[in-house]
């Protein structure tokens, strides 16, 4: 697949403060691309630099074949933008900016069928001022859309959403990316990023730390499997020799085990085999906040 | 040029929804008229008021009020409130150029302009029987030359003034200024001295001057033309140079 977005060595600081280090990667046609980092990692400038808001000190970044420094209002034509920092006018009524978005290109999508999809048919009448932060939210991603662009950029959309709305909202997105618009998703929430994204780069201090598959980063960076279960039964020993086994701790009656691949299996078999039944053995897989402890050595939100 | 109608229609539909500018744009020059009237009447004087009766007097001279409030309040708190809530941002964002974001504002006080000084007029006619507009023909340009000229220096204050605080606090103090130096309060003639001087400093002056020499049938005011012109121009000038969408 042909990239539709590439960036090498994108830079942008601000006086002594460098927001966007030294950032590279690509975006493929198609996919949800996922740029996940703490606040303040640089994520939302790189993309306001992708759009042609922001100017990057240095770098070659093409977007649809454009170069946002100087093709900008070409560009945002065919892209959707859901900014972090924006706002309509209070008066302004939930239609009415649909359709004055709408006015932007020959080509809009039906708003009618946004304001369903978006759960704002209800709002259609209300005043912007008097949305909630989560209307305004949905609002926001509808005027993202409205255009029918190729390629949509989401800044934290779902920052306000409760949790039904969010769940809904990734669906929708799931939605848009398999009708062949390729999305790029700016977030601090890990299971976000996880469920939602085909690939997913790891923002930390301004760089790309890492940049995959959510499957991929945590097979490659956090492999471990642990498998947790407890037993009176004093004689564990052996499991260390269990195939995949690589580690076991033992606290009281808790024993945890870590390995790789089919520790499950393996281990459960072994416990069967040696008449240990634990009705509480369960499993934790790595997630994608393994991996980005690792890469970075803090949590997200810090 | 979609985006532009559009764009002015919904701005037109967001002034009506803000009492605040209506009343400020559209009513205050109706009570300063029954003010005015009440006091002054319309039978002419010869020591003030050009010669002419005070209701003939400030019938163009309020237009240019309006004008004057529209390019000193209305404008430029619209546009740094625009700026700073991120409304501009947002337009940009979506492609939005900059000339459907202006000329939908320059669309908008045209309209304003027009429908406050139909107000005005109206009221003049049939409360104090005010003689109509000697040469409509000069007049219909110096209306668009005036709104225009406040217009841009609407945008170049927006542009400026980076909050809608100080966009206020600015606008307020020029709006005083102008409007009783200016010749849309006391006339003229009873200025002396420095009041004389600051008040032909204001362009507010000059677009009276412009307004009413074709109304009270003196022909075109070629030098009031030239300076709201070169007003114009510059504030449209420095307006493009500074003007941000964020």
């Amino acid at each position: 697949m042909n990239p539709i977005i590439e960036v090498e060595h994108l830079r942008k600081t601000y006086g002594q403060v460098v927001a966007v280090d030294d950032v590279s990667f690509h975006v493929a046609e198609g996919e949800i691309f996922g740029m996940l980092g703490p606040n303040g990692a640089g994520k939302t400038t790189t993309v306001e630099c992708l759009q042609g808001l922001r100017h990057a000190d240095s770098g070659r970044v093409r977007v649809i074949g454009l170069d946002p420094n100087t093709q900008a209002q070409q560009l945002r034509r065919v892209i959707g933008s859901q900014l972090q920092e924006s706002a309509l006018p209070d008066r302004i009524k939930v239609w009415e900016a649909l359709d004055l978005f709408a006015s932007v290109t020959p080509d809009a999508a039906d708003w009618r069928v946004l304001l369903e999809q978006w759960g704002l048919a209800e709002k259609r009448n209300a005043s912007f001022g008097n949305l909630s932060g989560g209307q305004r939210q949905r609002l926001f991603i509808a005027l993202a859309l409205v255009n029918n662009p190729r390629l949509v950029f989401l800044d934290e959309m779902t920052t306000g959403l409760d949790p039904a709305a969010r769940r809904v909202a990734w669906d929708l997105i799931r939605a848009i990316r398999d009708r062949g618009t390729t999305v790029v998703l700016v977030t601090h929430f890990m299971d976000e990023a996880e469920s939602l994204c085909d690939r997913v780069a790891i923002v930390d201090h301004g760089r790309v730390v890492a940049a995959d598959s959510p499957h991929g980063l945590i097979a490659q960076h956090a492999g471990q499997v642990c498998v947790i279960f407890t037993t009176s039964n004093p004689e564990i020993g052996w499991l260390g020799q269990v195939p995949h086994v690589q580690k076991v701790t033992r606290k009281g009656p808790r024993v945890e085990v870590e390995g790789t691949g089919p520790v499950l299996a393996r281990v459960a078999a072994s416990l069967v085999e040696h008449g240990i039944e634990p009705s509480d053995l369960r499993v934790e897989q790595p997630s994608l906040e393994d991996v980005f402890l690792k890469l970075t050595g803090h949590g997200v939100e810090e | 040029m979609r985006t532009l109608f559009k764009l002015t229609w919904a701005e037109i539909k967001l002034f009506i929804r803000e009492p605040i500018t209506v009343v400020f744009t559209l009513a205050l020059p109706i009570i300063f008229l029954v003010v005015m009237g009440g006091v002054f009447g319309n039978a002419p004087s010869t020591e003030v008021y050009r010669g002419v009766g005070a209701m003939n007097y400030y019938m163009p001279a309020y237009y240019g009020l309006i004008m004057m409030s529209i390019g000193t309040v209305a404008l430029p708190v619209h546009l740094a409130a625009y700026r700073e809530r991120g409304v501009l941002r947002r337009f940009r964002a979506s492609s939005f150029s900059v000339w459907s974001v202006l000329g939908s504002q320059l669309m908008v006080s045209f309209i304003i302009a027009l429908v406050g000084s139909l107000l005005i007029t109206a009221y003049g006619l049939l409360a104090y029987s005010v003689d109509p507009p000697k040469s409509l023909a000069l007049l219909a340009p110096a209306f668009v030359l005036g709104t225009v000229s406040f217009a841009s220096l609407g945008f170049f204050l927006g542009a400026v003034l980076p909050s809608t605080r100080s966009a206020q606090g600015v606008g307020l103090i020029l709006f005083f200024i102008m409007m009783i130096l200016g010749g849309a309060g006391p006339p003229p003639e009873v200025l002396t001295g420095a009041l004389d001087i600051v008040g032909m400093m204001t362009p507010l002056r000059h677009a009276i001057l412009m307004l009413q020499d074709p109304w009270l049938g003196f022909g075109w005011n070629v030098n009031a033309s030239l300076i709201v012109a070169g007003i114009t121009v510059v504030s449209a000038g420095l307006a493009a140079r500074f003007f941000r969408w964020e």
